[in-house]
């Protein structure tokens, strides 16, 4: 627009303001300038990012960007936070610590917070397995922790010790062992039909079964007990009562006596620490079926974990 | 406004006018009595009721009018708002914008004139400006005369002053969102919420600009309500009115003396102009900078008195009066100018609302259950064979004092219940549970049912087990193996 330059010098009467030299039949354009604290709010942004710049990382570099002489990072930021929160938790976990787990129902504030506190655990580690409402899952053998039947014993002292412990986890001391021998080539056909229809009778599922009871008690009862009702000490099912981890169905029963599943859970006392364990142990507990002690333990300050 | 003549002004035309600054003369009069008494009342409201006290016993604040943001609780004297009843406040807000309909309606713009807080802090700052400076005429010279040490001083002792009142402002407003004595203890001992700083500031800022500088440009170029009111008025809505067929042609009273009878009532003096608040010219007829406060007629009023004509010149009258009067007929009596179609259908539904949130507030309960299912799983098998449902129930107590309240199932047959905190040995029919002061309690509820049960839902009946022994209920779906869903 350089050739129209001599005209801008130009005023225009009404307003006393230059025009710029566009003119569209006959209408002129002014060149009004910007109103004043339009303009300091520019310089002012423009001052601003240049401090900006200046204190906070800013400019993308080949490596990583500038640094900043604030030195602040989104990254330490949230450490920041995290050791805040981590900090406000402190004093709880510490009385958490303390107190043994068998005390743990009498302090019912204490005994929430370990139950919320679980219950955000349980989400991290567990859900993976036991699915997100803790409901297990019969197609992969993945036992029902909300429901009333416990392998491994369910008081919070027993959820307690699988957790820390882990089930048929090897290289762990005092992990839970158990073992269903597989009958495959032990029983003939017979037997096998005999022995399913009794133990499904266990439960009123079938008729009872005179051949299958002799096949039951000879072979079944040592573990099972002699009328189905399980033994915790070594992880065996009630075969009595109305829950299956494997089905109910008379070929689920059959496959699982002649080549019986037998699940596994890791020992959880190198992942994860005693507190978080007894949160997890609490909210477990609290999913429904949870048991009371039969007896508390005599001098349960014993028991005392060192490490919040 | 006093809008310069452009076509008439020498140099180029200004497509801008400048605001010109308002320096209303002092007036004594009935209306100039009537609003100092009005804002007597309304600051008086405005800085005593935080400080009023309420008994709510111990579990309460004992402030009557509280709006507890943090606790999410509104009090205001005898009444206690929660959250879930806030169409109380909605309600109430309705009642005054129709009651401002109503007051518009009959009277024009008494709102405007008298009690809007804009009218009313621009009316002190005013009072201020005469307490310091002088009336009218000194202040107009003090505007014009050069920065001089003694302006400086003047202008330095009013505008601290201005900032005194709106840090007041904003320092009584506060006040209404928590205990008014220890938010003053806090406040001063730099222990409050950095959210009451910041809200005094704003106050204080805004008070200070909106009442000492901006005044009667807030209504004439900010505020929707003159527009607004402008659909709301009609020929019978009493308005100030120039009575132009008693005043015009205008003329001084030397001229009036040279050629009687050629000259209307009006004498020109401008005292109507002088005393106006918003600086408007009344003569020029009903607009929008004028907020009805009735100042000209007082000055009107006792001009005519000190030449001996009757009062009125300037009157509060309807367009319809006017129009009578002018043609000679009798002016119709003020209660049928009230008394009409359309504020009686005002008043009616003013008063309708009203008596329904007075029902709604004398027929709420205090105690209320809500249950929801939890869903994952939806049921469970026990070992049994049985069938167990988990639920979470609130269970609020909106009295100022615990209370215990029996939850009492109804629906499967053989169902029985127990809670997070009652073990399931004693799992029974109802169980009893205290739910705290002013607070909502979660329980986490278990349901047993055999496998055969008849029912699919299920309903829990809360009962307090005091005096009053309010009921509520709410019924919910109890899943089962057999549901296809």
């Amino acid at each position: 627009m350089a050739n129209e330059r001599p005209d801008s010098k130009r005023v225009d009467q009404a307003t006393g303001t230059e025009f710029v030299g566009h003119e569209w039949d006959g209408i002129e354009e002014l060149d009004t300038p910007m109103p004043r604290w339009w303009v300091l709010t520019f310089y002012a942004t423009i001052i601003w990012a240049i401090v900006y710049v200046v204190l906070y990382p800013a400019w993308p570099m080949i490596e990583k960007g500038t640094e900043g002489v604030l030195g602040w990072t989104s990254r330490g930021q949230l450490a920041q936070e995290m050791s805040v929160a981590d900090q406000a938790q402190t004093t709880f976990r510490e009385q958490l610590a303390r107190v043994p787990i068998e005390r743990l129902p009498d302090d019912s504030v204490l005994m929430q917070r370990a139950v919320a506190g679980g219950a955000a655990a349980f989400k991290v580690n567990c859900v993976q397995c036991h699915g997100s409402g803790a409901a297990g899952s019969q197609t992969l053998g993945y036992p029902n922790l909300s429901d009333d039947d416990w392998l491994w014993g369910g008081d919070l002292r027993a959820i307690e010790y699988t957790l820390v412990h882990g089930i048929r986890e090897q290289g762990t001391e005092g992990t839970r062992t158990g073992a269903m021998p597989a009958f495959e080539g032990l029983l003939d056909a017979a037997q096998l039909g005999a022995v399913t229809d009794h133990v499904l009778s266990l439960s009123g599922k079938a008729k009872a079964n005179p051949a299958g009871a002799e096949v039951y008690a000879a072979q079944c009862a040592v573990c099972h007990g002699a009328n189905g009702e399980g033994d915790r000490a070594q992880g065996s099912p009630n075969l009595s009562d109305a829950i299956w981890l494997y089905g109910s169905s008379r070929e689920q029963v059959m496959q699982q006596i002649l080549n019986p599943r037998m699940g596994m859970m890791p020992s959880w006392q190198k992942r994860l620490d005693p507190v978080t364990i007894k949160m997890l142990a609490a909210y477990v507990h609290s999913l429904g079926g949870g048991e009371d002690f039969i007896e508390v333990a005599q001098d349960p300050e014993t028991q005392v974990d060192e490490q919040p | 406004m006093n809008s310069p003549d452009i076509a008439g002004s020498p140099g180029p035309a200004k497509l801008y006018e400048a605001n010109q600054t308002v320096h209303n003369k002092r007036i004594d009069g009935p209306f100039r009595r009537f609003k100092w008494a009005v804002m007597v009342a309304t600051l008086a409201v405005y800085y005593i009721t935080p400080w009023i006290r309420w008994d709510r016993g111990p579990y309460a604040p004992d402030q009557a009018v509280l709006i507890d943001v943090a606790n999410r609780r509104f009090y205001m004297f005898g009444i206690e708002i929660w959250p879930h009843e806030f169409y109380f406040v909605a309600g109430l807000l309705i009642m005054a914008a129709i009651g401002l309909f109503l007051v518009t309606t009959a009277v024009g713009r008494a709102w405007c004139g008298y009690a809007c807080p804009q009218t009313v802090w621009t009316d002190l700052f005013q009072h201020v400006d005469r307490f310091v400076d002088g009336d009218r005429n000194a202040r107009t010279r003090l505007d014009a005369a050069p920065w001089t040490w003694g302006k400086v001083a003047r202008r330095g002792a009013k505008w601290t002053i201005y900032l005194f009142i709106a840090f007041w402002t904003g320092g009584a407003w506060i006040m209404y969102f928590a205990d008014a004595p220890t938010l003053t203890v806090d406040f001063w001992t730099g222990q409050a919420a950095p959210v009451a700083y910041i809200t005094v500031a704003i106050l204080t800022l805004t008070t200070f600009v909106l009442g000492g500088f901006m005044r009667e440009q807030v209504c004439v170029y900010m505020c929707p309500w003159p527009r607004i009111q402008s659909a709301m008025m009609d020929e019978k809505s009493l308005l100030v009115t120039y009575k132009d067929w008693r005043g015009e042609p205008r003329g001084s009273l030397k001229k009036a003396r040279k050629t009687p009878g050629e000259f209307g009532d009006c004498i020109d003096c401008m005292q109507c102009v002088q005393v106006c608040p918003t600086g408007i010219d009344i003569r020029e007829g009903p607009q929008i900078g004028c907020i009805t406060c009735a100042l000209c007629i007082d000055a009107c009023d006792k001009v005519m008195a000190d030449i001996g004509r009757p009062r009125g010149l300037i009157d509060y009258a309807t367009l319809e009066d006017c129009k009578a009067e002018a043609a000679g007929e009798p002016p119709r009596p003020v209660w049928k100018t009230l008394l009409r179609p359309r504020t009686i259908a005002y008043s009616l539904i003013w008063g309708g609302i009203g008596l329904a949130l007075l029902f709604a507030l004398g027929n709420r309960t205090h105690a209320d259950i809500s249950v929801s299912q939890d869903r994952n799983p939806p049921f469970m098998l026990m070992s049994d064979g049985s069938i167990r449902n988990s639920y979470t129930l609130k269970l609020r107590n909106m009295q100022s004092n615990p209370r215990a309240m029996e939850i009492a199932l109804d629906g499967p047959s053989g169902a029985v219940m127990w809670t997070d905190t009652i073990g399931s040995d004693d799992a029974a029919r109802a169980q009893v549970v205290e739910v705290a002061a002013d607070q909502t309690l979660t329980v986490r509820a278990y349901v047993r049912a055999p496998a055969d049960t008849n029912s699919r839902e299920i309903t829990f009946h809360i009962t307090t087990l005091d005096e009053e022994r309010e009921t509520d209920s709410g019924t919910i779906r109890f899943a089962t193996p057999g549901d296809t869903e």
